[in-house]
């Protein structure tokens, strides 16, 4: 018998354990790459003695993180904006913002409204903006100097030294530079479908020119410094932070379009630490904060004072990159359909096991 | 239910078995189960599910689809024989030639990289081998080449990346068949005259295949089952078919489909091995001893 009750006293002790590691005051967040500085993360621990547990990931990987637990086991998410609604739809993965709990006041009126509209599922809104960006062309000038448009990443000119991610904004960017509109056709599965195949034939046609199809940014960042890379489909941040090492490289907004994102912050349907979601929401949107976000990772933010206070060299980039037209051009995401993200699997799927 | 006095419960027994079972059943059987039954459910455009044997049918219809497994298994395949002929010398050196005071040093050489996770072995490969990495920049320096060439994403690296990162698991089985064959045998055969390729076919292998096939098995299931190396060093060549998997559940959202995949993956491997174990005449249970 004195083995028995040494066995329940062991049970039972891993159990204390693994529960009482699981109530200390945390927040579980997750978000992509860059998006919980460490200076930041240490600073809100500091005021609120909340620790931040951060898991890196990116859209797809989110959604079905979540999915998987039904909207559990994270406090906080960083989807973009035009992946929320047709997900909540379907899965139920989120639940709606409390505006009063957010210091609405802090962030730029515009920007919150838009996302506020995109997310809205059953007349509630399920994010608040944090943070923007655009996908156009990173370029290596001195091997590169004629690139203007994503068509470049199917030109022959640059054979080898081509790079693109297998995933939706390549097949939406390629269907711009090739004159169509695919957000006009978000509502028409077949004709969407028709235009994803042709820009997937091409991209088949162009598959030998593809050094790689990258998948993790610091890893893309690598080759194109390496100049293994000269022309790149990726994120306005990258090019910037290449151009402060090196000057020939820099972002290029393509003649079609950059194209807008917004990644914002949404809370998991069964998110545990509610109170500590929306502090760091509110910490993080603070404008000292925030310059501190957007001087590290030189992607600007929804707080509506935060950009006075970011680097000379910050808005340098901006203003380098976007003049007004190139701004006015910007093609910014509509909330995707459910339906057209298994359409685009399939493309892709087929662009990959082509030889 | 009562249990009689004279058996007492047999709690150590319980103590030890009930992690193997909890393990078995709440993190294999049950998500098979629940794997299973997605898998056989269909989502029309609506979002509403029906029963349908569809996701199976659509493996065998859409080429890409099985094409891909096909591809994998494979290379799997020339994987494993490729890595068995690497390993039947290492075990053979190991075990008869080498001293005996060495034989523990050479296997705990052997067994050093595998301390690190098989994410930092891809990438110290990724850096030896691209084209501005330490291979190519000594290959530059001293004139082989006049201009470096990309050594990455492509087959052979892959099957390279694959073949080292399942080394151990050939090696480790044949070692330990190739302890118990009489060196006295070997020393016979040399005394017939047997030449070095008579005595590895007639006399090594036919010793060793219970070990061959078991370390088959594990390697074969491995390189089957791998998704990083693959992805990683084949880079925009390599569909591997547990990346279909992946694709299904992350990028088409359809878990329905992956899972279908998944289950397929099983059956199909499981059949493989099936077919590998009829071939060489092995039973599972002998080989697994």
């Amino acid at each position: 018998m004195r083995r028995a009750c040494l066995c329940v006293f062991l049970l039972i002790a891993f159990i204390f354990a693994g529960l009482s590691f699981a109530s200390a005051q945390s927040l579980s967040l997750l978000t992509w790459k860059g998006y919980a500085p460490k200076v930041l993360v240490d600073k809100f621990k500091e005021e609120t003695g909340i620790d931040v547990n951060v898991t890196y990931t990116n859209n797809e990987e989110m959604i079905a993180k979540l999915r998987a637990t039904r909207g559990a086991g994270f406090d906080l998410a960083q989807p973009s904006q035009d992946r929320i609604s047709s997900v909540q739809e379907l899965y139920r993965i989120y639940q709606p913002v409390d505006l009063s709990r957010v210091d609405t006041g802090q962030i730029i009126g515009s920007m919150l409204e838009a996302v506020k509209k995109n997310t809205l599922v059953d007349g509630k809104s399920h994010a608040v903006p944090f943070c923007w960006g655009t996908s156009g062309m990173i370029v290596n000038k001195k091997f590169a100097p004629d690139v203007t448009d994503y068509i470049d990443l199917l030109n022959p000119a640059y054979e080898g030294r081509v790079s693109y991610r297998l995933k939706r904004p390549t097949l939406i960017a390629l269907a711009f530079a090739m004159g169509n509109d695919p957000f006009a056709l978000y509502g028409d599965e077949a004709a969407y479908k028709t235009l994803m195949e042709k820009v997937g034939q091409a991209m088949i046609d162009a598959k030998p020119l593809v050094k790689t199809y990258w998948t993790n940014g610091d890893a893309l960042l690598q080759s194109i410094r390496s100049e293994e890379v000269h022309v790149a489909m990726a994120w306005d941040n990258g090019g910037w932070k290449l151009h402060g090492e090196n000057p020939a490289i820099d972002f290029l907004a393509p003649k079609s379009g950059a194209l807008g994102w917004i990644d914002t912050f949404a809370i998991p349907a069964k998110a545990k630490n509610l109170d500590g979601a929306y502090l760091w929401i509110n910490f993080m949107l603070r404008p000292e904060n925030a310059a501190v976000f957007t001087n590290l990772e030189k992607t600007p933010t929804a707080s509506a004072g935060a950009m006075k206070l970011t680097d000379a060299a910050v808005r340098d980039n901006f203003e380098r990159s976007f003049p007004p037209e190139a701004i006015d051009n910007i093609k910014w995401y509509p909330p995707v359909p459910a339906r057209l993200e298994s359409i685009e699997g399939e493309i892709l799927d087929k662009v990959k096991a082509s030889r | 239910m009562r249990l009689p006095r004279n058996h007492p419960i047999p709690w150590t027994l319980v103590c030890f078995l009930t992690p193997v079972i909890l393990w078995l059943f709440l993190l294999i059987v049950l998500p098979h189960i629940d794997l299973l039954l997605m898998s056989l459910r269909r989502e029309d455009a609506t979002g509403a599910t029906s029963w349908s044997i569809a996701n199976y049918l659509l493996f065998f219809k859409e080429p890409i689809y099985w094409l891909t497994f096909v591809r994998t298994a494979i290379y799997s395949i020339i994987v494993t024989f490729l890595t068995f002929v690497i390993a039947l010398p290492v075990a053979f050196y190991i075990t008869k030639v080498a001293a005996f005071r060495f034989q523990g040093f050479l296997t705990m050489l052997l067994l050093l990289p595998f301390w690190v996770s098989e994410l930092v072995r891809v990438y110290g490969w990724m850096i030896l081998l691209r084209e501005s990495g330490i291979v190519n920049h000594f290959l530059l320096r001293f004139g082989i080449l006049e201009r470096p060439v990309e050594m990455l994403y492509n087959d052979a690296t892959m099957v390279m990346g694959l073949v080292y990162t399942s080394m151990l698991f050939m090696v480790i089985p044949l070692i330990s068949v190739l302890e118990n064959l009489d060196d006295s045998l070997i020393e016979a055969a040399y005394d017939l005259g047997g030449t070095m390729w008579s005595i590895v076919f007639r006399i090594i292998i036919p010793h060793a295949v219970p070990g061959i096939v078991a370390g088959s098995i594990v390697v074969f299931m491995l390189t089957l089952g791998n998704y990083l190396t693959p992805n990683l060093l084949g880079g925009k060549n390599s569909l591997w078919f547990t990346e279909q998997i992946y694709n299904q559940f992350i990028a088409s959202f359809n878990w329905n489909q992956g899972s279908a995949f998944g289950f397929l993956l099983l059956v199909l491997s499981s059949l493989v091995v099936w077919a590998g174990l009829k071939l060489s005449g092995q039973k599972l249970s002998r080989v697994m001893k």
